[in-house]
C-alpha cells in the first residue's frame, strides 16, 4: 500500500491440539508488527494460544474457475467419506 | 494514619497519576493513529495504564478514605504527582513512540524492583504489570527501529523527539524524602539505582538506530511535587470537564 504497509492474513491456534484457523486479516509495515497487531486484534480476550501471519500474497487461492476441474469430480465418489464410522466417546475434534 | 501508611498512600498515588496521565494521553491516538491496526494497538496499551492506575488509586483511596474517582476527575493540576514526561502533549506520532519506549525501559527495570517490595499490594499490583510492561517495551523497540531506521523524515522526527524529551528523563531516577523513607523500609524501589541499567539500554538502541544521545544539560523535575508544565492543566480540563460539569454522574 502507499503508506508502506502489506496485507496479512491471521491464524490462530485456540488451543494446543487445535489446527490454527484464519480468523482474518490486517495491515502491517512488517512481520513483527502483523504479530503485534494480531495479538491486539484477534487475541485480546485471551482466544488464542499460536498465532501465524503470512502475506496475504503468499497465498495461491484456488480460482472460481477451478470449480469444474477441481471439485466436481468428487460429486459422485461417497465412498470417501468417512461418514459411516462411529466416532469414540471423547473425540471431539476429527 | 501512620507515616508509612502516608507514606505508601502518596507512594501509590504518584505511580496511579503516571499511569492515568499517560493512559489520557495515549487514548487521545485514537481514531488518529497512522492505520487502524495502530488504533486498536496504541489504544489497547492506553487501556492497560488505565487498569494500572487503578489499582494504584484504588490503593491510595483505600489509606486516605477517597474513591479513586474521587482522586482521578477531582484534584487539581498541583495535587498531581506524575511524572512531567506523561503530561507532555502527544505531539506526532514518533514523538509519542520515543516517549513510550524511554518510559517502558524505564518501567521494565522499575517495577521489576517493586515486584520485590514487602508491601504486598505494591508488589503484586507490580506483578501484574511487569507482564504488560515487558509487551509494551518489545512494541515500542519495534516502533523505535521502525522510525529511526524507516525514512529519513521518520528518523529526523525520532531524533527531534529524542532531544526534546531528554530533559524530562532525569525525573525517573530523582528521589525524594517519602521515598527514602520506603525504601528505607523495603516498600519503594531505590530509583537512582536503575539509571546506570537504563542508559545503557537506551543507549544500546540508539546506537543500533543511529539515533544520538542528548547531553545532560538540562534537568526538568518537579511532577513528584506538584509543580507541573502547563499542559497538565488543559489535559485535566478534558478529562475532569464530566465529572467536574455532573457531580456524581454514574454510566
Amino acid at each position: 500500500m502507499k503508506d508502506g504497509t502489506r496485507l496479512y492474513e491471521v491464524f490462530v491456534r485456540g488451543r494446543r491440539g487445535l489446527d490454527h484457523i484464519h480468523v482474518g486479516s490486517l495491515h502491517a509495515h512488517d512481520p513483527e508488527q502483523a504479530l503485534e497487531y494480531a495479538r491486539e486484534t484477534y487475541i485480546r480476550r485471551a482466544e488464542g494460544a499460536s498465532i501465524w501471519v503470512v502475506e496475504s500474497r503468499h497465498i495461491h487461492a484456488s480460482q472460481e474457475s477451478d470449480v469444474e476441474s477441481f471439485y466436481d469430480p468428487m460429486d459422485d465418489k461417497p465412498y470417501r467419506h468417512a461418514a459411516n464410522y462411529d466416532l469414540p466417546a471423547g473425540v471431539d475434534n476429527m | 494514619m501512620t507515616e508509612a501508611n502516608s507514606d505508601i498512600a502518596e507512594y501509590s498515588l504518584r505511580l496511579g497519576d503516571d499511569a492515568l496521565i499517560l493512559a489520557q494521553r495515549l487514548c487521545e491516538w485514537c481514531a488518529d493513529a497512522p492505520l487502524l491496526e495502530e488504533d486498536i494497538a496504541i489504544a489497547n496499551v492506553g487501556l492497560d495504564y488505565i487498569g494500572r492506575a487503578r489499582m494504584f488509586l484504588q490503593y491510595a483511596g483505600e489509606l486516605t478514605g477517597s474513591s479513586e474517582d474521587e482522586l482521578a476527575y477531582l484534584r487539581d493540576s498541583a495535587e498531581f504527582r506524575n511524572l512531567l514526561m506523561v503530561e507532555l502533549p502527544r505531539g506526532d506520532f514518533a514523538f509519542s513512540m520515543v516517549r513510550q519506549y524511554l518510559l517502558d525501559e524505564y518501567e521494565s527495570l522499575f517495577f521489576a524492583g517493586l515486584k520485590q517490595s514487602k508491601d504486598a499490594n505494591l508488589a503484586g499490583i507490580a506483578e501484574k504489570t511487569l507482564k504488560e510492561v515487558h509487551y509494551h517495551l518489545r512494541r515500542s523497540r519495534e516502533w523505535m527501529r521502525r522510525l529511526a531506521l524507516g525514512t529519513e523524515e521518520s528518523h529526523r522526527r525520532s531524533q527531534d523527539a529524542i532531544d526534546e524529551l531528554w530533559g524530562y528523563v532525569a525525573e525517573f531516577f530523582e528521589s525524594d524524602e517519602v521515598e527514602e523513607r520506603l525504601v528505607g523500609l523495603g516498600i519503594a524501589v531505590e530509583r537512582r539505582d536503575l539509571e546506570q541499567a537504563w542508559r545503557a539500554s537506551v543507549g544500546e538502541l540508539a546506537a543500533k538506530t543511529g539515533l544520538m544521545v542528548p547531553d545532560d544539560d538540562l534537568r526538568q523535575t518537579g511532577g513528584r511535587s506538584g509543580v507541573h508544565t502547563e499542559h497538565l492543566g488543559h489535559l485535566l480540563a478534558e478529562m475532569q470537564f464530566v465529572q467536574r460539569s455532573y457531580p456524581g454522574l454514574k454510566w
